[in-house]
């Protein structure tokens, strides 16, 4: 049974960024990644990267204070604000970092790394590769793990924790490429599994962004926190959903509605098309409702022709590609068709500024984490910041908690009966076989539920379908069968063991989003169209009980920026 | 609803012997919009759970999904069905490269001979306080390489990797050639014997097959020519660019 000092789970840039920083001390570091980690979903991020450089003409007086302000009122004052004024003092030592490893940042004439404009910030403070970012800074990263030899499995799907005295030892993972069952111990666990996009029917992120992460902490008792908050990213491409970078309109570009009307004059006169984005999705769709979508349908247009090829070429050129490849539309000569759709997770594993959880020996950074940095809506560009700075210091907090020596206790005895439960487990889905229930249909009317009943805009009433919809496909979740049964790179196996922490998570983001009566950053809410700091200013917590999540509050850290209504 | 075939050329080792392969076809339904990797999940939820083939970021940027279709190399999820001009799609894995299932070949060696060129930054000189400068022109030089998605189409498309089972590749020499234009790495006499040699550089012939296969529309082939000039030149004129 292999074990190391440090796993971690996912191979992205919080968790690329963890394990860099526990080798460095010294640890004994492994990476379980269900992919390759080059192919890791951090790898689509396109615009860009805040920290307050100053680096733009018109950003000299940035401050990280200043850029602690912005997130915070982005996000609807949820996020706690320490931990928002501690990430944004790290980002500019962490940008250049990743310059000194060699991230190809594009630059400014005399060499230092150039910044764009991106919505909800006070000055241009996104530090950007073209639109290729995510990838720049991924391959960055990988190229940083290949050099510390820290040990990579590849293709490795983690599907459950290993516990023992109250205590996180490890994972227990399906192998692909060799196709056993198996246990990896270890004396701490950094969960970096990334988003949960897939449980909504309309995302913009990776097949794997499913939320493997968030599941397992919550099954193991850790609760989810803020699930209820989900961003719908104003610029998805119509028909594939793929993401459309919130640069475009950092570069210049127009939101149009079918009069041709630059219509975000109407609901964010100051900040236009640069309005946070919970605010632009809620403007687009409204357009749409009221009939103004492009000939009445549900899209509009993101005209980006005004900036002429050259820039176009220079700037977004992944842009171009992705529309020209998945859309047919060349941005250079046609405008391109557009909506909101599921972007990012705000919520996640409930974790300190540290990643240290309520388990102990499990640490969580990244998307599949809930500092809280985003509150009820995160600012473009925050994300790929929150990858680096947080797994950093999820990294440097194993090395110091670890100081003591291993934890005591057998791992190993612990690991072998965690095995033994999900070989348990797999034999009672190869027993169904295909008499169980379809694993693909549960998870093609989850994913319509969460996308048709807990989209943009949400209702009492609706919610409640929805909700016992989603109740009732948990319920059929206990039923499902493996068409197939055994061997390596099973795909049946993998989409069928993640679906009932899908649904779960599902649920958590449903209950969450009912129970919240208010208006508040993505959570919008047409019967509390109102923010309620006096009753709803306050964390949520789920906790996993066989009967569905059970729901408690916390409080939010204030102390630094008095709440304020949000204006832009 | 039009329906088109795919021809899935399937290999299972519990099954079959190492080297041997069957096709088989399966319709699917769509509605003038799919592309080859919404097609492969249709097959293996509806008609055959047991398909194999990898995927994550759909929208060609991962680098997982390279695979030969109707005899070119190509991203499955940037390849639509209609702009193959036929209902008839064959799908292989990528040639030339030892199978794990279906169409999931192993990456092994393709990534340890990425590994084997220091695919990072090196510097001798103290890090400064802030970013290293770099002219836009000098960031220019990294357009092309940087953009390699590391799906292997290159690699499995050169005859000279065929060939010789010691030879770098493209994608690897691609990647050597992106940190010697990279003007804050100062490594170059330490990078010079990893691709000066006959499993490096000389064993690329300008076939540029790389070139034709590569999703991205990358040169590889240029970065190579670009690596035995700087070659002679340093032999006849010393380490520097």
């Amino acid at each position: 049974m292999p074990h190391h000092q440090l796993i971690v789970v996912g191979g992205g840039l919080a968790g690329l960024r963890a394990a860099v920083e526990a080798k460095a001390a010294g640890l004994d570091v492994a990476i379980l990644s269900q992919v390759h980690p080059g192919r890791s979903h951090s790898g689509a991020a396109q615009g860009g990267i805040n920290a307050a450089l100053g680096n733009n003409p018109d950003g000299h007086d940035d401050t990280p204070e200043k850029h602690a302000f912005d997130t915070v009122k982005g996000s609807d004052y949820l996020a706690d604000q320490a931990a928002a004024i501690q990430m944004t003092r790290d980002a500019p030592g962490v940008i250049f970092e990743m310059d000194h490893w060699g991230c190809p940042f594009s630059r400014y004439d005399d060499g230092r790394i150039a910044q764009r404009p991106f919505g909800g910030a006070g000055f241009p403070r996104t530090c950007y590769g073209a639109d290729k970012t995510g990838h720049y800074l991924l391959h960055t990263l990988v190229q940083q793990a290949y050099q510390r030899q820290i040990t990579m499995y590849v293709e490795v799907f983690v599907t459950g924790l290993v516990v023992d005295e109250g205590r996180c030892r490890g994972v227990v993972a399906y192998d692909m490429i060799h196709g056993g069952l198996e246990a990896f111990t270890a004396d701490a666990v950094v969960m970096a599994t990334g988003g949960a996009g897939r449980i909504y029917g309309n995302s913009t992120n990776a097949i794997i962004s499913t939320g493997g992460g968030a599941a397992m902490a919550y099954l193991a008792g850790v609760p989810l926190k803020d699930m209820e908050f989900v961003q719908f990213h104003p610029t998805g491409l119509l028909t594939t959903n793929i993401l459309m970078t919130e640069g475009c309109r950092g570069e210049g570009g127009y939101l149009l509605n079918d009069e041709g009307e630059r219509f975000m004059a109407r609901y964010a006169p100051k900040a236009m098309e640069l309005a946070p984005r919970d605010i632009t999705s809620r403007s687009i769709t409204t357009e749409i409702n009221e009939g103004r979508g492009i000939g009445g349908a549900d899209y509009v247009h993101l005209d980006l022709r005004h900036l002429g090829a050259e820039r176009i070429l220079e700037r977004l050129p992944g842009i171009r590609d992705l529309a020209i490849h998945f859309e047919g539309v060349d941005p250079i000569e046609e405008p391109i068709p557009i909506r909101p759709v599921q972007h990012y997770t705000m919520g996640g594993i409930d974790c300190d500024v540290d990643g240290r959880t309520r388990l102990p020996g499990l640490y969580a950074a990244g998307e599949c984490a809930c500092v809280s940095v985003h509150g009820a809506n995160r600012l473009g560009g925050n994300s790929l910041l929150e990858t680096i700075v947080f797994g950093r210091r999820a990294g440097m907090a194993v090395v110091s908690d670890l100081e003591g020596g291993a934890p005591s206790g057998d791992a190993a005895s612990a690991g072998r009966a965690a095995v033994a439960a999900l070989e348990s487990r797999v034999r009672d889905l190869v027993a169904r076989g295909a008499d169980g229930a379809d694993p693909y249909a549960i998870r093609a009317e989850m994913v319509a539920t969460t996308r048709d009943y807990f989209g943009v805009f949400r209702e009492d009433a609706v919610m409640r379908t929805g909700l016992e919809i989603l109740r009732r496909l948990k319920d059929r979740c206990s039923l499902v069968g493996l068409r197939n049964g055994g061997g390596v790179f099973n795909l049946d196996l993998i989409r069928t063991l993640e679906l009932e922490g899908m649904v779960d998570l599902a649920l958590c983001v449903a209950e969450g989003a009912l129970a919240r009566t208010e208006s508040r950053g993505s959570h919008a809410r047409t019967d509390f169209p109102a923010r309620d700091d006096e009753k709803w200013l306050v964390h949520t917590l789920a906790y996993h009980t066989p009967e569905g999540p059970r729901l408690e509050y916390g409080p939010v850290a204030l102390g630094t920026f008095e709440p304020q209504e949000r204006k832009y | 609803m039009r329906t088109v075939t795919f021809h899935i050329k399937r290999y299972d080792p519990a099954r079959d012997a190492q080297g041997s392969t069957r096709v088989q076809s399966f319709e699917i339904p769509h509605g003038g919009q799919l592309t080859v990797l919404e097609g492969l999940f249709y097959i293996q939820e509806k008609l055959d759970a047991s398909l194999a083939f990898r995927y994550c970021c759909r929208a060609s940027i991962c680098g997982s999904c390279a695979m030969y279709i109707n005899g070119r190399y190509r991203l499955a999820c940037q390849t639509n069905v209609l702009h193959l001009h036929t209902d008839e799609v064959r799908i292989e894995p990528l040639p030339h490269m030892p199978l794990v299932k279906d169409l999931v070949c192993d990456m092994t060696d393709f990534f340890a001979k990425y590994e084997y060129i220091r695919p990072w930054l090196i510097r001798s000189s103290e890090a400064p306080a802030k970013e290293i400068l770099q002219s836009q022109a000098d960031r220019h030089k990294l357009n092309m390489p940087i953009d390699c998605i590391l799906c292997g189409c290159c690699y499995s498309s050169c005859p000279s990797v065929w060939s010789e089972e010691h030879y770098l590749g493209p994608h690897a020499l691609l990647w050597a050639y992106r940190f010697e234009v990279d003007s804050r790495d100062e490594a170059r006499k330490e990078r010079l014997p990893m691709w000066d040699n006959e499993r490096g550089v000389y064993r690329c012939h300008t076939i540029t097959n790389c070139v034709e296969a590569c999703p991205k529309e990358l040169n590889p082939t240029e970065g190579i020519q670009w690596l035995k000039m700087a070659a002679v030149r340093r032999r006849l004129f010393g380490a520097s660019k």
